[in-house]
């Protein structure tokens, strides 16, 4: 009876450092989520005026621009999937890997091609575990991704988009010939949504080509947007503006995916450190009731020797 | 009518400075521009370089950016740049520097980020 009683409190033991370990990374979590909101905070006047600016030149102009262009037959399109560099999330990655899956197969369905890029460990280690291709991928940033990997992002999809779509003038085919992608006609964007602390559902958008007018925050209806003059001249602004509104609904889309990941991995930090709780007061009663029974074996033991020597003593006399 | 403007200096990831100011300068892909209070609504492709700004109590700083756009309506001037960097000292050179040093930290980090 006493090894198992050691053993139980050996257990006890593992599962007190388990909880130690799960308790801080719920507040290393929970720490990192208000970091990762207020990012999103900071980068949100940029989209504003941004989102503005786009839908200034869209309403003031007649200039049809590649990147906002239908192209005529899609037959390959491209999903960016934002999953989290590391586990320990819950079912972040994998309900965000799940989502991507049903877009492809949507996209099969329609006769498209599907290119696969991939932005966080855990999604590349699902594709390469199952020996499915990778067009590109990026990791070591998912739960604070900066600019620059939005950009970097944004430019590969772009020129993927831009050989794909068929209708972009010399200068911007040639730019995107230098870089190494394949061909599509569409790019989707996969990424969890933050709705809230309790909430995040994993979310598909088509990023190109673009539908420009349903910007995160609409200017107010009474609001009339002056007439802008461009300089140089529409054209070359909205050349520069598109892509910087594409990789800044990237960013978003990072942003968000961070928070989710972090939110994610609170719960289920959360939920670990109640579940050792649960271990440590069960297996704390059964340690208990061991000692217990020991105890009682022991008595009845000893009263049972005394009882057998009062017995021989009282034959003898 | 004031005679002053609301700017914004906006990077991607951060607002670096909002206030009501009277000038700012700077250059667009057209050439030099020079902006005041009630300025007609104007959206421009900016060149890197600098921005100079003139706030309305006598202030005065400026900024280093690697690009962007400006965009002017109703006395609100947004200057939208990927990266930026700005001094309050009016010195353009430590501005540059900053903005520099920024750019070559974020290559060494995607650089990083290529090979794994």
């Amino acid at each position: 009876m006493a090894v198992s009683l050691r053993e139980y409190r050996a257990r006890i033991r593992s599962v007190e450092s388990t909880k130690k370990i799960t308790r801080a990374m719920e507040l290393i979590a929970a720490s990192r989520i208000i970091k990762a909101q207020q990012r999103a905070q900071s980068a949100a006047p940029y989209a504003r005026e941004l989102t503005r600016a786009v839908s200034a030149v869209a309403t003031y102009s007649n200039v049809d621009h590649p990147l906002t262009t239908e192209p005529e037959e899609s037959t390959r399109a491209a999903i960016l999937v934002v999953t989290s560099d590391r586990g320990l999330a819950g079912a972040y990655s994998s309900s965000v890997i799940k989502e991507a899956e049903q877009l492809a197969e949507k996209l099969h369905a329609e006769g498209k091609e599907v290119d696969v890029y991939i932005s966080g460990r855990k999604g590349v280690a699902y594709y390469s575990f199952r020996r499915r291709e990778i067009a590109d991928s990026w990791t070591g940033h998912s739960d604070q991704p900066t600019y620059a990997v939005a950009r970097e992002i944004g430019e590969k999809l772009i020129a993927a988009f831009v050989k794909g779509a068929g209708n972009a003038d010399q200068e911007e085919l040639a730019a995107a010939e230098d870089v190494d992608v394949a061909p599509v006609q569409e790019v989707h964007v996969v990424y969890t949504r933050f709705v809230s602390m309790l909430t995040q559902e994993p979310h598909a958008v088509r990023l190109l080509p673009l539908e420009i007018v349903e910007g995160e925050e609409k200017p107010a209806e009474d609001e009339v947007l002056p007439l802008f003059e461009f300089e140089p001249g529409a054209e070359e602004v909205l050349d520069a503006l598109l892509p910087k509104y594409v990789q800044s609904r990237i960013y978003f889309g990072l942003l968000q995916a961070a928070a989710s990941e972090l939110a994610a991995r609170q719960k289920a930090m959360k939920s670990a450190t109640d579940n050792a709780e649960e271990l440590i007061k069960k297996y704390t009663r059964i340690a208990n009731q061991a000692r217990q029974a020991g105890i009682t074996q022991e008595i009845s033991e000893i009263v049972g020797g005394v009882n057998a020597l009062a017995d021989a003593t009282a034959g003898s006399e | 009518m004031a005679n002053t403007m609301n700017v914004a200096l906006v990077a991607a990831d951060r607002m670096l400075w909002s206030g009501e100011a009277t000038v700012v300068n700077t250059r667009t892909l057209a050439g030099e521009i020079g902006i005041m209070a009630n300025h007609t609504p104007l959206l421009s492709v900016l060149e890197p370089g600098q921005v100079d700004v003139r706030t309305v109590d006598d202030g005065h700083w400026v900024a280093a950016i690697d690009g962007g756009f400006i965009s002017v309506a109703n006395n609100q001037v947004s200057i939208l740049c990927d990266n930026a960097e700005m001094s309050h000292e009016s010195d353009f050179e430590e501005a540059k520097r900053k903005l520099d040093e920024r750019l070559a930290t974020e290559q060494a980090a995607s650089g990083e980020g290529d090979e794994d």
